[in-house]
């Protein structure tokens, strides 16, 4: 076997080891007796972060908003879920998070199991998630509210350099209670700047552009951008933005409860934005996902 | 200080951040005695004059950034004690004053501190006065404060009272009437605790009697265990004027929360808001702290100091 496949082989074993008691594959190193581990799970703890099977959740009015969902999110990337409106998008993103709670199915992190744990434990484990309409605080400052994002402890200029990412200027915004003295794209960009301070595994943000105007909307574009390169993170956005969709790596598009189409992001923009009209019989045409 | 206990110094330094002595004018009262005072030369703190328990405080006129502390504090059971202090603040002085009240008991017999104080602000003078209640000891102490404030204040002076109930207190009731003169400023931030069966009462009745003169009441109360909070306020404005009240109000557990808001017009050029909402936890507020790695009881905590803050 060649080297780098070998240390691929002892990197992802010891991985699976500590972490699935659910997987098939061990290894001893002591002994270096190798036991059966499937190629197809190796391939899959390398190369993606999360994997969701099967999962299911219906709302209260027993409407069944997820369907036996099965996805699996790749390391490293940034992955835009998209969809019509009522699709299910913000409860999966909910149902990673541990927002809500599956009725059935799995998710496994980082090839763990984590559908068992609750949302303060998934944060643990390293799951970041912004919320679409983010809740106001009384008494609590925006500082007060990033410091806890980071863990209790932030220098003054990781603070400042997280609110400039998210458009805010610092001197303006670090002492201001997170209430209704802040407009709705103020306390938007404070929410995501609380995702971005926690240096999570898989950042969730959920309609990051709703209720930020143009100009805050283009920082964010080029925050996004940046972070896509600059992290280890992978990173999942909810949105039907245009412009978010084409800084994707790989796109998801969600109908009804369910996966329509999962892809590169150059084979399903195009499509998402098929010029033929909202009517287009054209055979690839998967329009209905997104809007301009 | 030699006079002053243990027990003393520790409310001193929950009450009014005591760190072993108070720079600038100061009495401190100790189970219903004087037992520590310093005056300054801005700042003069004598008997009554009509011979009833406590102090005069005589602040000059253009005094600026000076402070005077006038605690009280009981430290043992069976205690009650009742003082009247008055402040007179002279034109265009600004100071802080600082009185802080903790009742400390062992056993459940009632130990009570009543404070009467009356404020005098003189033409464009500024008073920041900064309370804050708490009750030590025994769980089964049987602690009461029940100050009383009465304030007028003059042409284009302001007061800003800070008051707090930190916990521990079994019962409280505040009344603060107050009269305000032709552009004078009033703001009151009140933060009040409770559990177990404490109550709370406040009772404000603010008379806007100048033309121009502001006045902003803002109440958060959290009640936890079985306890109960009520809260009155009377915004009268006899003139031109502005007045907003906000009143808001946690509930945890059994605990209930009354808030009564009245505003009164006697004039068509007064201007005058109230704001009130009681409930419990926003239960986004919690899933949103937990999403940052804090558990419900961590994100509770959180929500209810930063609200009291």
């Amino acid at each position: 076997m060649p080297t780098p496949l070998i240390l691929l082989f002892y990197y992802t074993a010891s991985k699976v080891k500590s972490q699935g008691e659910k997987h098939r594959a061990a290894l001893d190193f002591h002994s270096k007796v190798w036991y059966t581990i499937s190629v197809h799970e190796i391939l899959k703890l390398v190369i993606f972060l999360l994997e969701i099977k099967e999962l299911s959740w219906s709302a209260p009015d027993g409407r069944k908003i997820i369907k036996d969902l099965s996805l699996t999110i790749p390391n490293n990337k940034l992955t835009v879920i998209t969809g019509p409106n009522g699709s299910g998008k913000t409860t999966l993103a909910k149902l990673i998070a541990g927002v809500e709670t599956a009725e059935s199915g799995s998710i496994f992190l980082d090839g763990e199991d984590i559908t068992p744990l609750d949302i303060t434990q998934r944060a643990k484990k390293g799951i970041g998630f912004a919320f679409q309409q983010p809740v106001r605080f009384k008494g609590i400052t925006v500082k007060d509210l990033l410091v806890l994002a980071a863990g209790g402890i932030a220098s003054e200029d990781k603070l400042n350099d997280v609110l400039l990412k998210v458009g805010l200027q610092p001197e303006k915004y670090l002492d201001r209670d997170v209430d209704a003295h802040l407009s709705g794209g103020e306390i938007k960009r404070v929410e995501i700047a609380t995702v971005l301070l926690r240096s999570s595994k898989l950042m969730v943000f959920d309609e990051p552009e709703a209720g930020i105007d143009i100009w805050s909307f283009n920082n964010l574009i080029d925050t996004f951008s940046q972070l896509k390169s600059s992290t280890d993170s992978s990173i999942i956005i909810i949105s039907h933005q245009e412009r978010i969709l084409s800084i994707a790596d790989e796109i998801i598009l969600l109908r009804d409860g369910d996966i329509c189409e999962q892809g590169k992001r150059d084979s399903m923009f195009p499509r998402l934005f098929c010029a033929g009209g909202e009517d287009c019989q054209c055979p690839n045409c998967i329009k209905g996902g997104a809007s301009e | 200080m030699s006079e002053v206990n243990g027990i003393t110094k520790q409310l001193l330094e929950i009450v009014s951040d005591f760190g072993g002595k108070f720079d600038g004018a100061y009495n401190i009262r100790q189970d219903c005695q004087s037992v520590a005072r310093q005056s300054t030369e801005h700042i003069k703190i004598v008997n009554k004059a009509d011979g009833k328990p406590g102090i005069e405080i005589h602040i000059s006129p253009e005094t600026q950034d000076e402070k005077v502390y006038i605690p009280a504090c009981i430290t043992q059971a069976d205690v009650d004690d009742l003082v009247y202090n008055d402040f007179f603040v002279g034109e265009g002085a600004d100071v802080i004053i600082v009185a802080g009240c903790g009742v400390h008991t062992e056993t459940n017999e009632l130990s009570r501190h009543s404070g009467v104080h009356r404020f005098f602000l003189g033409k464009g003078s500024h008073v920041l006065y900064v309370e804050k209640h708490v009750g030590e000891g025994a769980d089964d102490g049987n602690r009461t404060i029940d100050p009383v404030t009465d304030a007028e204040i003059g042409e284009g002076a302001v007061l800003e009272m800070d008051t707090s109930q930190l916990g521990g207190v079994t019962s409280t009731s505040r009344k603060c009437h107050i009269k305000m003169d032709k552009e004078a400023k009033l703001i009151i931030r009140e933060r009040i605790l409770t559990d177990k069966r404490q109550t709370a009462s406040t009772d404000f009745v603010v008379e806007v009697n100048g033309e121009d003169a502001s006045v902003n009441l803002i109440s958060r109360s959290v009640a936890k265990g079985n306890s109960y909070q009520e809260y009155s306020s009377k915004i009268i404005g006899n003139a031109r004027c502005t007045g907003h009240s906000e009143c808001d109000g946690i509930l945890a557990e059994n605990g209930k929360v009354s808030a009564q808001p009245s505003l009164i017009a006697n004039c068509k050029d007064a201007e005058l808001i109230h704001e009130a909402a009681i409930g419990k936890i926003a239960g986004e507020q919690i899933l949103k702290l937990r999403t940052l790695g804090l558990t419900e009881e961590e994100a509770e905590a959180t929500i209810i100091n930063g609200f009291l803050k």
